[in-house]
């Protein structure tokens, strides 16, 4: 039985106990602590002394030398070049701010470069060395060196600098490294990055930055009482990163990019049997060099303020209404799922309407194409017989059927910041608008108008796909890693996504054939680029509005101001039986598909498949 | 009648109780707590490069502290029976405000700001679960039942729960020593106590999975500080650096390499003690370790006097508080422990730990001062 009452002798025996006890212990911890002092006082005290005298042992990080960027020829995209920069070791210099006033004197500083350098100072150990200047030019170089001894703490050191020697060329692709900001850095390990000053910020430069940046190296050094250098005692080397080899055809790039010009667009070409991104322009560009060391604030004002918005990757976040590019995906669902529809001869009156509605969707051509079916519909681009076809199929099947080529889904490429862009279903309509969807709706969506948007990468990887009767490759621009310091090169195998399965087989080539009579047949809206070819190009072309233009209203391309006029669209691939290459192109305000994007198809087909020795 | 408060006289008791009695105030204690603070002052003017501001600025933070121990001293224990549950209940109440609407501060959530000043919960917690917990324990017969044991610990569990959420491992892990050592004095059974010991053990790869990423990278850096000598484990080397080549008499005061050449990170703060291993070498350890034995040893002392079990437990608990805080920094410092940002108590610089730890060194004088009033 428990006693209620408390028993006070007990308890303070019981205490007292306790507290003996905790002595004991407090004594033993005393004791370990004493232990550990000795060890570090007096058996290690000779170590620990030679560390901490006169001369002064500091550990420096090694920067690792950033892996190369190389196209797929070997031909050098970015690469490392030595450049001098003038440099500050805090913690040997006694007043900063006069040390800069003086050394402004025989080298030119701007207040950027002094903004940026107290930024860095506020951030680092007062060990670490950090750069006022970088690119000195010769002459500062040896106007620095006669007045060296006038300020200690002061170097001039050689760093690697990045450096893309094709400029503005795959700017898009490639991206860029500049100076890492606070975010990134707790993005990243901060001791492997305590000796690296630029980290990727966009395109291949930042998707594989962990493997382009590599591990740091460690330098023991040893200084004498005024912190000069006098001997590296160990040296834990850093190891480089990784080279890249990217899918990109250097050659073929340049000649997309000069083929869209001075319009701006972008032009996404792709291997469809591995999904190797051959071509990857975005226009305009920019000069990604000068981001490097760090783009004074007024240039880089000028580059994102500007109406053509050259910062802007066009091929992997524009989004743009496919138009008639669509055509041939909604003829394959229908071939699939409304086939007596497809197979059926339509008359083209030059105008739609639906069953008790008064409203009249117009076909581009206004007196109509007269009887279609399927094949002189896509050759021909008629709209009536598409606007038919897609009210027998419905939203709910085009949705399913176009999201299977990776409409309004990530593709899957290695850059950051790809767009989903937009494949319109019932469910996403309530989601946003909180509205049913309309019959109406389902009509435009035949035409790739109304809210269907996809990027130039999605229209590419949907072309490839269809070109390669359903295998869906995932779209990459790395093929091949080189790890530091051997000479293997590891090559990364292709990845297929998805197998699409028709019903019908033979479907695949009713709809290929179709898009050969685009470019090759009597009456295709192509057939001014089919001229002398030893082989068939497949395409469809496409002229999406940019702006509705109201019932039977007259039309006028005068006086539609630039920016409002259609986008040229292409799609191709080609050889037609054998597709190589697969692309997608985008003419901002190009006006007609046909007109515009389609001859730039040829060119980069022609330069591609005619010049090309594999 | 002439006294010296410079000499303890806890010999005598008769003669101290006469002084004593007006001022509530243990002179053994008072005079060990000045000496700490007078080497900590002399150790910080040579660890901030001889900043006169700096050491002026702790001086005036160590007056507010002995202050509050003094007027902590004047309220008898048995006032803090009457508050616990409510002390205890608001702090429980402010670290859930500072989890919701808290300051942060490196990081981490641990500042409430009330307007005029900033407050940190975890602060009130150090006293508030000793004294919750004493008082639930004292109200029943000791050894405690498995009940109320059960209550115990999740009087425990909970605001340390809130703060290791924060995150502030450190004062996590502190107020669940303070709870646990009320828990080992009340007496009770070892086989619990290394029941839970086994437990912990086996826990360990859980808890290694709930620590944040930089908590794991400290045990890390501790297991091997040569893997990362310029990150994490850069202030371990340089804090042994500084220890090593101190010596046995060391190289004297304000001639310490290592903490004046900048090398030492903290050296005012949580890494304080290198710099005066570094200065006073083997010897000083061993003197300020005597100073600091002296302190508990004269804590535990009046634990053992007190007269009711809710002060004995409290008592206990706090002087082995202080203990833990002593022993943690020094191992951090030298390498035994990891990194947890606790200071060495009345050495380093910086208020806020200070003023509660020297409202604890109150409580411990109230109880012994306040005996005979309890009694009569």
């Amino acid at each position: 039985m428990r006693l209620t009452i408390k028993d006070h002798i007990r308890e303070t025996r019981l205490f007292n106990e306790r507290t003996v006890v905790a002595l004991i212990f407090i004594l033993i911890f005393i004791l370990i602590i004493i232990g550990q002092m000795v060890y570090l006082q007096i058996f290690s005290h000779e170590h620990y002394a030679t560390l901490a005298n006169d001369n002064r042992i500091t550990i420096r990080a090694a920067p690792p030398t950033r892996g190369l960027i190389y196209d797929r020829n070997g031909v050098i995209l970015a690469q490392n070049l030595p450049s001098f920069s003038l440099e500050f070791t805090p913690e040997r210099i006694s007043n900063i701010d006069e040390t800069i006033a003086a050394i402004s004197e025989i080298i030119t500083i701007s207040e950027s470069d002094i903004d940026r350098f107290k930024k860095q100072l506020s951030q680092q150990r007062s060990f670490v060395s950090i750069p006022l200047r970088y690119q000195l030019t010769e002459d500062e170089v040896s106007r620095f060196a006669v007045n060296r001894h006038r300020f200690p703490g002061v170097d001039i050191e050689a760093r690697l600098i990045r450096d893309y020697p094709l400029g503005a060329i795959a700017s898009h692709a490639i991206g860029y490294v500049a100076r890492i900001n606070e975010t990134e850095l707790k993005r990243v390990d901060p001791s492997n990055y305590s000796a690296t000053q630029f980290i990727g910020k966009t395109g291949i430069e930042r998707f594989y930055e962990s493997l382009l940046h590599g591990t740091v190296g460690y330098d023991h050094i040893e200084t004498n009482a005024l912190g000069r250098t006098l001997r590296t005692v160990k040296r834990i080397a850093p190891i480089p990163g990784e080279d890249l080899y990217l899918t990109i055809d250097s050659q073929l790039q340049q000649i997309a990019e000069k083929a869209l010009g001075k319009h701006r667009g972008a032009i996404v070409a792709m291997d469809p049997q591995n999904g190797d991104l051959l071509a990857f322009a975005s226009m305009p560009g920019y000069d990604p060099n000068q981001f490097v060391t760090g783009i004074d604030v007024d240039a880089y004002k000028l580059l994102q303020k500007s109406p053509n918005n050259p910062l802007f990757n066009r091929a992997l976040r524009g989004q743009y209404p496919p138009g008639s590019t669509i055509k041939p995906f909604i003829g394959l669902a229908g071939l699939e799922y409304a086939p007596k529809k497809a197979r059926s001869n339509n008359l083209c009156p030059g105008w739609f309407v639906l069953d008790g509605d008064e409203r009249r969707y117009r076909d581009w051509k206004k007196e109509g194409h007269g009887m279609t079916n399927l094949d002189s519909a896509i050759a021909e681009s008629c709209d009536v017989f598409f606007y038919s076809l897609a009210v027998d199929l419905g939203i709910d099947t085009m949705h399913d059927f176009l999201s299977q080529f990776g409409f309004g889904k990530k593709s899957g490429i290695d850059l950051v910041g790809e767009s989903n862009a937009l494949l319109p279903s019932r469910e996403w309509k309530r989601g946003k608008y909180q509205q049913p969807w309309y019959p109406g709706e389902t009509v435009i969506t035949g035409i790739g108008q109304g809210y269907t948007l996809a990027t130039p990468l999605q229209l590419a990887v949907a072309t490839a796909t269809l070109s390669n009767r359903g295998i869906y490759m995932q779209p990459r621009m790395v093929f091949a890693t080189k790890p530091p310091n051997t000479e293997d090169i590891d090559f990364i195998p292709p990845n297929t996504l998805a197998n699409i399965n028709l019903k019908n087989p033979g479907n695949w080539e009713s709809i290929v054939d179709a898009m050969v009579h685009v470019i090759h047949g009597p009456h295709g809206t192509a057939r001014h680029i089919g001229h002398k070819l030893p082989f068939k190009i497949a395409g469809k072309t496409g002229t999406a509005q940019v702006f509705g233009i109201k019932q039977d209203e007259e039309y006028d391309k005068e006086t539609v101001a630039d920016r409002l006029r259609d986008h040229s669209l292409f799609i191709a691939f080609a050889p037609a039986n054998k597709p190589r290459i697969a692309l997608a192109i985008i003419v901002e305000n190009g006006g007609s598909g046909s007109a515009v994007a389609a001859p730039l198809a040829r060119k980069i087909i022609d330069a591609y498949l005619l010049k090309s020795p594999t | 009648m002439i006294h010296t408060p410079g000499t303890p006289r806890w010999g005598d008791r008769r003669k101290s109780r006469v002084f004593v009695r007006g001022l509530h105030l243990d002179w053994p204690l008072v005079v060990g707590l000045i000496l700490l603070s007078i080497v900590g002052l002399a150790i910080l003017y040579s660890a901030s490069g001889q900043d006169s501001d700096m050491v002026n600025r702790q001086i005036i933070r160590l007056s507010v502290a002995f202050f509050i121990m003094f007027v902590l001293a004047q309220i008898p224990p048995h006032y803090l029976i009457m508050w616990a549950p409510f002390l205890y209940g608001l702090g429980v109440l402010l670290l859930l405000g500072v989890l919701i609407i808290g300051d942060e501060g490196k990081g981490a959530q641990r500042w409430l700001d009330l307007g005029i000043f900033r407050f940190q919960p975890s602060e009130l917690m150090k006293l508030a679960v000793p004294i919750m917990l004493a008082w639930y324990l004292a109200e029943s017969p000791l050894p405690p039942t498995k009940k109320h044991l059960i209550y115990a610990t999740l009087l425990i569990i909970v605001p340390v729960g809130l703060i290791a959420k924060q995150p502030d491992l450190g004062t996590a892990l502190l107020i669940a020593a303070a709870g646990i050592f009320v828990l080992l004095f009340s007496g009770i059974p070892w086989r619990y106590v290394i029941g839970c010991l086994f437990l912990i053990t086996a826990c360990t790869p859980l808890l290694w999975f709930s620590l944040h990423d930089y908590q794991q990278a400290r045990v890390l850096t501790f297991l091997n500080p040569e893997n990362d000598p310029l990150g994490a484990g850069y202030h371990i080397i340089q804090s042994k650096i500084a220890i090593g080549s101190g010596g046995i008499y060391g190289k004297g005061w304000l001639n310490g390499s290592q903490a004046h050449l900048e090398f030492l990170p903290e050296r005012t703060t949580d890494f304080i003690f290198a710099v005066f291993s570094e200065e006073f070498g083997f010897i000083g350890i061993f003197l300020l370790l005597l100073i600091y034995l002296f302190i508990i040893v004269r804590g535990l002392y009046i634990a053992t006097q007190a007269q009711d079990t809710f002060a004995r437990l409290l008592a206990g608990s706090l002087i082995l508080t202080f203990f833990v805080y002593m022993f943690v920094n020094i191992c951090m410092v030298s390498g035994l422990l990891p990194v947890v940002g606790l200071p060495l108590p009345l050495i380093s610089y910086g208020g806020t730990s200070m003023v509660t730890l020297m409202a604890s060194f109150g409580i411990l004088m109230s109880i012994h001062t306040h005996r005979r009033l309890l009694s009569t």
